[in-house]
């Protein structure tokens, strides 16, 4: 229980004035500029559009300035900025198979048509720490080498499904309306592009955590990484006035093909059960992670015991959301006077009966 | 309209303001700063499944001879917007058609294959050349 409390405007007001001052440091410090925030901590940027669940790098970056570096603070203000904006529209389906590709992995075939390209990647670094970059630096530009402009990179999935070794994606029935957990209240059972919708723009620790646990046994399911695809896709929305969909620009996003141990019965053969992952910008981690949880809660579609939490949708779905966690573990912040008051009456109270009941004096509780 | 979208302000700013001082379009609708719903495919090839939404810029324009442009791009640019919104205009007039073709479409077009090509050449140096080690057993 709140009660109103009037008073603090003074305390308020200067405490903002000091987060200011602090968020500005130094003042021998250059100020950082969004343009360096989104060009040089691009994941961070990348992180904050994700889960924001808003693809614009300027005001993810501007966000992240503001909220001094705090990824889940700068989150929350990208997604209260996007109830000012009306929504125009929905784009046409992303068509990832047409992405210009940074890099693409595949742990499962070494040779595979177009290859592996490592691209910008953490991968086969020795994490030390390079001190060259605590002084100015002078960056090469990129290598290059020529391209076969005939050579493909189809999907590793498609090149499974093309062998009939992996289960088919559900595809679109008609007039089955897209899930939108921005627009009506998450119930459950969820369907699954409600799931993938709220993993899309879940915490990424804690879907890491997630993830991790189903490796470690709670709720196995055999992972091998068929691809993990970076690059850009076009985006196009439909114009009602046209009547057809418009090209808009193009986005960068991460693709994750996660191949899980095979389902059969009695009427199909078995064949590669899949998870799927799908995040903007850069985000390797979170969307591995995704397609993990993806296929953990799947269990019941496959008659898969469900004994760990990733496979637990209502204990997933609930949780991963950091702006709601962080609202509500945070509200334990906001003054609780009167139920602590209350509390503290009702302890009182129970130590005197139990000293009645005892026999002795009532204690001289300090008042 | 794919070339509209991802062109750059000056890319459209400079071409309308040479070849077409005098251009009065009307706006029809403002540019508006709205969001998209971006959809992906459930496994890449699926049904549709919501992803996360996008900032996006709109504006309708009317010039002479009632040729109506649409323009509509990612970001906040309202008024890179609305040159795109020209600029389909114009290319809508058959008179001025070539002109748009070769002032702005051709140019961007050009522009974005060239850093296509660049992006697939950094990436192709990225490639991994697998070599077998022969193993010692076999006979030579």
């Amino acid at each position: 229980m709140y009660v109103a409390v009037k008073g603090g405007e003074r305390a308020i007001a200067n405490a903002h004035r000091m987060l200011a001052d602090k968020r500005r440091g130094d003042r021998a410090v250059d100020e950082i500029g969004v343009d360096q925030i989104r060009e040089q901590l691009a994941l961070a940027v990348d992180r904050v559009m994700s889960e924001g669940s808003l693809y614009d790098r300027d005001l993810a970056a501007l966000a992240i300035k503001q909220a001094r570096g705090d990824l889940i603070e700068a989150i929350f203000l990208v997604r209260a900025y996007r109830t000012t904006l009306p929504r125009f529209g929905f784009s046409e389906p992303l068509e990832t198979a047409d992405m210009l590709i940074s890099r693409r992995i595949s742990a499962t075939y070494k040779d595979l048509p177009g290859g592996q390209i490592l691209g910008p990647t953490f991968d086969y670094t020795h994490r030390l720490l390079d001190f060259a970059l605590a002084a100015e630096s002078e960056t090469m530009p990129p290598a290059t080498s020529p391209v076969d402009p005939a050579e493909t990179m189809t999907r590793v999935t498609d090149i499974i499904a093309g062998e009939d070794l992996i289960e088919n994606n559900p595809q679109p029935a008609d007039g089955q309306p897209v899930g939108d957990l921005t627009r009506d209240p998450l119930a459950f059972p969820a369907d699954r592009d409600l799931r993938l919708q709220n993993l899309a723009r879940g915490d990424e620790g804690f879907l890491l955590a997630l993830g991790y646990s189903t490796q470690r046994g709670y709720g196995r399911n055999h992972p091998f990484v068929g691809e993990i695809r970076v690059g850009e896709v076009e985006v196009e929305m439909l114009i009602p006035d046209l009547g057809f969909a418009a090209p808009l620009g193009v986005i960068a996003v991460t693709e994750c093909q996660m191949v899980n141990q095979f389902k059969g019965s009695k009427t199909e053969p078995p064949r590669f059960t899949r998870g799927y992952g799908l995040g903007f910008g850069h985000c390797e981690r979170k969307a591995m992670s995704m397609a993990l949880v993806d296929r953990a809660l799947r269990a019941q579609e496959f008659g898969e015991e469900r004994k760990g939490p990733a496979q637990d949708e209502e204990f997933v779905l609930s949780h991963s959301d950091n702006v709601q966690a962080t609202g509500f573990v945070e509200h334990l912040k906001l003054p609780h006077y009167v139920d602590f008051q209350a509390e503290t009456s009702m302890l009182r109270l129970m130590r005197a009966a139990n000293a009645r009941q005892a026999g002795l004096p009532p204690a001289e509780a300090a008042e | 309209m794919a070339a509209f979208a991802r062109a750059r302000t000056s890319e459209l700013a400079e071409p309308v303001a040479r070849l077409w001082p005098d251009l009065a379009a009307r706006d029809l609708r403002a540019p508006e700063i709205g969001l998209v719903m971006l959809r992906g495919r459930i496994g890449g090839d699926g049904a549709a499944f919501n992803l996360g939404e996008a900032t996006v810029t709109r504006a309708v324009v009317e010039i002479k001879g009632g040729y109506r442009g649409y323009g509509q791009r990612l970001g906040r640019e309202p008024a890179t917007a609305r040159l795109a919104a020209v600029a389909d205009a114009l290319w809508q007039n058959e008179q001025e058609r070539a002109r748009v073709e070769a002032e702005i479409v051709t140019p961007v077009t050009r522009r974005l294959a060239a850093e296509s090509l660049q992006a697939k050449s950094e990436a192709a140096a990225t490639k991994v050349d697998f070599f077998t080690l022969v193993r010692g057993e076999s006979e030579p």
